[in-house]
């Protein structure tokens, strides 16, 4: 690759914003016919330089070439027309028009004057059939899963731009087999000669994509290698800019407490959503829950805190028979949940730091019963001390925190009500390093406490370090349950990976 | 910034906007604070402008709630049309006044817990599930009427329109027992912090325990228990109910005065004192257009240009220029954008 | 078959269902005779209905259109009695103003950013106002062009007038039609339904198809005006009260989603006939009051609002992903 000459450069590009200096001095080559992963924590400076090249922002200083040629986007509709086309995370397509309209919006073939449907049809068929897709183009696009969706926002955005494709986290809501038909979509477009910029956070996914990789720093280049030239420890030393203080634990603990159950799901189960399962807590265990994205994770925890409600078995806790109908009995239950998605479950944005702390404790006091300004105080004081929560003022919203300190104001909003059970579901994802480390201590913390925690998460490394049992999903079952020493990231892989599910399970 | 800062700031611009159209009035009309009282009773525009102001400000109160919980009630004019309908039906039936007026709450609390069972069961989208009340209401209320204007001649139902109470007309007290009764209720318990909490993000609130799905029934029948005291009052005031003209868009009133009052309509943050000063706004406009002696076919055009003008100052686009002007040019305009979900 | 076409198909059933219930009892009501004056009484809602149905497949609403059909009929009268003028420039002079009037909105809406609802109720004022000013009694027409105009009819066989004001409205519908999914205005109308920011990254010009949505509705209600005013001879500013209710629960009741991108402008005109037929029942009943129409309607209403919402979630469910709207599994 390096001998194609550069497609897109970025030279000594700057941007800064009050207080903060996003991107200082990047460079940044991309050429012809390569993947170009761009790597970085949370705040390096990654979207900024995205948005720098495709004109949502306007950088202070430096140069973008493309081609050679001086470039100054408007916005990203300006750099599409230049050859800059951008996919992002959440697909940017209109669900409810169609395939073929979504592919050709604004440049629909006409006859007369008058858009011929006939003719959108066809081209948009013979679009996507360079991209291995073969599927009624009239239907409207929300009648196809993300994936496809995903890979018609790619033909959008190639068909119009064709020389430089930025995808910003395009794997986020796939599952394995989607990656892969994504990243055939990929390579076929890198054989085509164009430029691909990648961002995620799978560094798996990057190792196997990427030709070569960028890594940013808070809004510095750390440096551009090829991937062959990389190995993992060396790139998060890159992106950490420390050595990592690595979990030494390479099986699970076995340190299980004693004692008998204190909640006990039988036949649990949501019928479309989640098979019935079997699953006893001790006090003061850390049971992890692996399996790809749509494998019944998400599902389960849902189950477990109401939020679709089981409609089959039954939950004990300490013996006694709890109802599970909907978050509010599960919060009456001693039960906290931490949903994945922070943005549109999680947290409520335009509220103080304050009221996001004490929600979860005054819904369950109930409306008459107001926790007194002052206590609310004490409590968003105590959490933020404890948990480290990087704010200036309690009464700040807390839209405007990080996400790692959003995730922190979660933690502290189920803390506050004392639960027995806190069901995390991916609390260290889209946070950075530091926020991370804080996190897996807190749930180590809290065990030894003696609260009881299901946590839901995709890294494995981190599910081995701090979890006594750890329940494989795949397929919306529970398909094995590994202990203390079983626990090794090669056995949940394997776990997960098998295709002799026990039926029995 | 302590709480009582905040809130002075809060509803500042509201009383500028009140004070600057009353001096607008009282120059061209120099008369106009002129108060006096006779046969018992307060007289004077200020005094018109409070009386005549009850039903929206009265509709403005349950409009705030359901506003802030991202709602919106279109039904409110043709729930005052079916209370005022029910209270004149109830007195000329020979109900005693307790009877007549439980008749009324109760169809006004029936019409809202319609509407909250469509937005908070169904989850029907606020404004098309409104919108169903608001066309099948009037005709409810003429078949109460029977189409006619109901007439009646209760004392005690016509004081609640027309008397007064220690020289202060009855429906000025009634609005402003309303507004500072659902104020101290939001306020002294956690009612505000939750309804505030469903509008901004209802899912997470849900997810958070908050039982959303009463919250919103309740604010629904709050508007409509609002509704019903806004619809016995205008009947009483008439002596009369009129199916086809009582409330009539006075449901665009109210939203106008929560909005004027700086509610947005995206739900969360509510103030119902500022939705109040919304409404007198609303009614001193009204008021003051009469009283300056432009002829009445004005109204209309000076009204929208006044409120067209507000609209202005508040939108987004405008405050985004104003602080882009105020600070240096080149900024960030991301960071001043609002947070939203 | 797309899932989309349900509301439509729900809506001509119930239509057909209607029609054979009014026909077991009126045998009446199916001559043409009946069609004619159907199409002929609501020629104006019909109209006007068309340019609320591409607002509201853009997200938006219309409160103004009712004061504008208003404005419209004083307007044609006080000009057509005071100036001379024939009605034709009359009629011209009236289509750029409300069609400017609407494009003011449009451009209100989208540069001031303010919710369409806030803005077209301003709009409502400030027609209504206008009309007041131009006269606020009713002022009738009486030119012979007029004449022309009412009289002007095509005999259908079985003696039923499709009249020119009824042709006119269903010129109208075709035309939409063609606007809604023959061009690219159509298309990017749909976009704006179906999010404002995605349409605007995808390159719809947002500005200018806001503006047009409003400038056209605007046109096409000073064009119900003009068959307002022909259809009374009148032009009084306290008419067509409530007409946007009327005309929004005809898109309702058309299978358009009121929360904007989904739906089809014929659908329209089958809700606006069901609100036709319902009334007609009525006057054949002879017993029932007037006010029945308002309760049915509003029950059409809340029957296809329903009927919408379980379709998303039919939808949704098929997806597997019945409580997460916008993600797959």
């Amino acid at each position: 690759m390096a001998e194609n000459p550069p497609l897109l450069r970025a030279e000594a590009v700057s941007k800064g914003f009050p207080g903060t200096i996003a991107l200082d001095a990047v460079d940044f080559t991309l050429v012809a016919g390569e993947v170009h992963a761009l790597l970085g924590e949370n705040g390096a400076g990654k979207s900024t330089l995205i948005k720098c090249l495709t004109g949502a922002y306007r950088r202070d200083s430096g140069d973008v070439l493309l081609e050679g040629q001086l470039i100054h986007p408007r916005d990203p509709l300006d750099a599409q027309g230049l050859g800059i086309g951008t996919v992002y995370q959440e697909v940017n397509l209109l669900p409810n028009l169609t395939v073929a309209e979504n592919l050709f919006l604004g440049h629909q073939p006409r006859r007369f004057g008058f858009v011929s449907q006939g003719r959108l049809k066809s081209q948009a068929r013979e679009t996507l059939s360079h991209y291995g897709l073969n599927i009624d183009v009239s239907r409207n696009l929300d009648t196809y899963s993300v994936a496809v969706q995903q890979i018609v926002a790619i033909a959008r955005a190639v068909r119009l731009s064709g020389k430089v494709l930025i995808l910003d986290e395009p794997t986020a809501s796939l599952d394995a087999h989607e990656v892969q038909m994504l990243f055939e979509v990929i390579r076929t477009l890198k054989r085509r000669g164009l430029g691909i910029v990648f961002i995620s956070h799978f560094l798996d996914q990057v190792f196997d994509v990427s030709d070569r990789i960028t890594v940013l720093r808070n809004g510095r280049l750390v440096g551009t290698e090829r991937v062959g030239d990389l190995d993992r420890m060396k790139l998060v030393n890159m992106m950490l800019g420390r050595e990592l203080e690595q979990e030494t634990r390479v099986t699970g603990r076995t340190d299980a407490p004693s004692g008998g159950p204190h909640l006990t799901f039988e036949r649990f189960g949501r019928s479309g959503r989640m098979a019935p399962f079997d699953l006893a807590v001790r006090r003061g265990e850390v049971i992890g829950m692996a399996g790809l994205l749509g494998s019944g994770r998400t599902e389960t925890a849902e189950a477990i805190f109401g939020v679709t409600p089981h409609d089959s078995g039954d939950a004990r806790k300490d013996g006694e028979r709890i109802d599970l109908k909907s978050p509010r009995d599960a919060v009456a239950a001693g039960f906290g949940f931490s949903p994945e998605d922070r943005k549109t479950d999680g947290i409520i944005g335009d509220l103080s730091i304050r009221e996001n702390i004490v929600l979860a404790l005054q819904a369950r006091a109930g409306w008459s019963r107001p926790i007194p300004p002052r206590r609310q105080v004490e409590l968003a004081d105590q959490f933020i001390r404890r948990l480290d929560i990087r704010t200036s003022d309690a009464e700040k919203p807390v839209g405007l925190l990080s996400g790692g300190n959003q995730q922190k104001v979660m933690l502290a909003r189920w803390l506050a009500t004392n639960p027995t059970f806190l069901v995390l579901d991916e609390p260290t994802r889209g946070i950075d390093v530091g926020a991370h480390a804080e996190i897996i201590r807190l749930i180590e913390e809290l065990c030894a406490q003696g609260m009881s925690l299901l946590v839901i998460s995709s890294e494995l490394d981190e599910l081995v370090a701090y979890s006594h049992r750890v329940i494989v999903v795949r397929d919306r079952r529970h398909v094995a349950e590994l202990a203390g020493a079983e626990i090794t990231t090669d056995s949940i892989v394997k776990a997960i990976a098998s295709h002799e599910a026990e039926q029995q399970a | 910034m302590n709480g009582a800062a905040r809130f002075a700031r809060r509803i500042a611009p509201q009383l500028a906007i009140l004070a600057a159209i009353l001096v607008l009035i009282s120059i061209v009309f120099p008369g106009f604070f002129e108060v006096r009282i006779a046969n018992g009773r307060l007289y004077g525009s200020p005094i018109d402008i409070l009386n005549r102001g009850a039903p929206v400000a009265l509709l403005a109160i349950g409009m705030t709630l359901v506003i802030a919980t991202r709602g919106i009630d279109l039904s409110v004019g043709a729930v005052m049309a079916i209370c005022g309908a029910t209270a004149a039906w109830g007195s000329t039936e020979g109900y005693a006044l307790p009877a007549t007026l439980a008749l009324s709450i109760a169809a006004g609390l029936a019409c809202g817990l319609w509407n909250g069972f469509l937005v908070a069961v169904l989850r029907i989208q606020p404004i098309v599930a409104t919108l169903i009340l608001m066309v099948a209401g009037r005709g409810i209320a003429q078949l109460i009427t029977e189409g006619a204007i109901l007439t009646f001649n209760q004392e005690g139902l016509i004081f609640i329109g027309s008397g007064s109470i220690l020289t202060v007309p009855t429906p000025v007290i009634i609005w402003m027992i309303a507004g500072l009764l659902f104020t101290l209720v939001v306020r002294w318990t956690a009612l505000g912090m939750l309804i505030e909490a469903i509008g901004v993000n209802l899912r997470a609130s849900t997810l958070a325990g908050v039982n959303s799905r009463v919250l919103l029934i309740a604010v629904y029948m709050a508007s409509g228990l609002c509704a019903s005291f806004a619809g016995i009052i205008a009947a009483a005031d008439i002596r009369g109910a009129d199916a086809n003209n009582a409330g009539l868009w006075l449901e665009l009133d109210a939203i106008l005065a929560v909005v004027i009052g700086g509610t947005s309509l995206l739900g969360g943050r509510f103030s119902i004192l500022a939705s109040l000063i919304g409404a007198l706004i609303i009614q001193a406009m009204n008021t003051g257009i009469l009283l300056s002696g432009f002829p009445p076919e004005f109204n209309l055009i000076i009204k929208a240009l006044i409120v067209l003008t507000i609209l202005v100052l508040q939108s987004p686009a405008t405050r985004t220029a104003a602080i882009f002007f105020r600070r240096q040019p080149g900024t960030d305009p991301a960071d001043t954008r609002t947070v939203t979900p | 078959m797309n899932a989309r076409m349900l509301p439509l198909i729900a809506t001509v059933v119930i239509f057909l269902a209607a029609y054979a219930v009014c026909f077991i009892q009126f045998p009446a009501i199916l001559s043409t005779r009946v069609v004619g004056n159907l199409l002929t009484d609501n020629a104006f809602l019909g109209i006007a209905a068309v340019g609320m149905t591409f607002v509201i497949l853009s997200g938006g609403i219309d409160l103004s259109i009712g004061s504008v059909i208003a404005f419209s009929g004083v307007f044609i009268a006080v000009m057509l009695r005071d100036t001379g003028l024939h009605p034709i420039p009359v009629f011209v002079l009236l289509l750029v103003i409300t069609t400017l009037f609407g494009a003011c909105m449009g451009a209100t809406i989208n540069f001031l950013e303010m919710p369409p609802f806030i803005v077209t109720l301003a709009g409502m004022f400030l027609a209504r106002g206008m009309a007041y000013v131009l006269s606020i009694d009713a002022v009738p027409i009486d030119h012979d062009f007029f004449d022309v105009l009412k009289d002007a009819y095509w005999l259908m066989p079985g003696k039923g007038r499709l009249t020119f004001i009824g042709g006119l409205m269903l010129l109208v519908f075709l035309a939409g039609i063609v606007l809604a999914h023959r061009t690219r205005f159509g298309t990017n109308v749909y976009a704006l339904g179906g999010g404002a920011a995605t349409a605007s990254l995808m390159g719809v010009p947002v500005a200018r198809t806001t503006i047009a949505i409003y400038a056209l509705s605007g046109f096409l209600a000073g064009l119900s005006g003009i068959v307002f005013a022909t259809y009374t001879s009148a032009g009084y500013s306290l008419a067509t009260v409530g007409v946007e209710l009327d005309a929004i629960a005809a898109v309702v009741i058309g299978g358009t989603l009121l929360t904007g991108g989904s739906g089809f402008v014929a659908g329209t005109l089958v809700g606006v006939l069901i609100m036709g037929l319902i009334q007609t029942y009525i006057v054949f009943d002879g017993t029932l009051s007037s006010w029945w129409t308002k309760i049915v309607i509003g029950f059409l209403l809340f029957a296809f609002i329903l009927l919408q919402k379980g379709l998303v979630l039919v939808s949704t469910r098929e997806r597997g992903t019945a409580d997460r709207p916008g993600r797959g599994s």
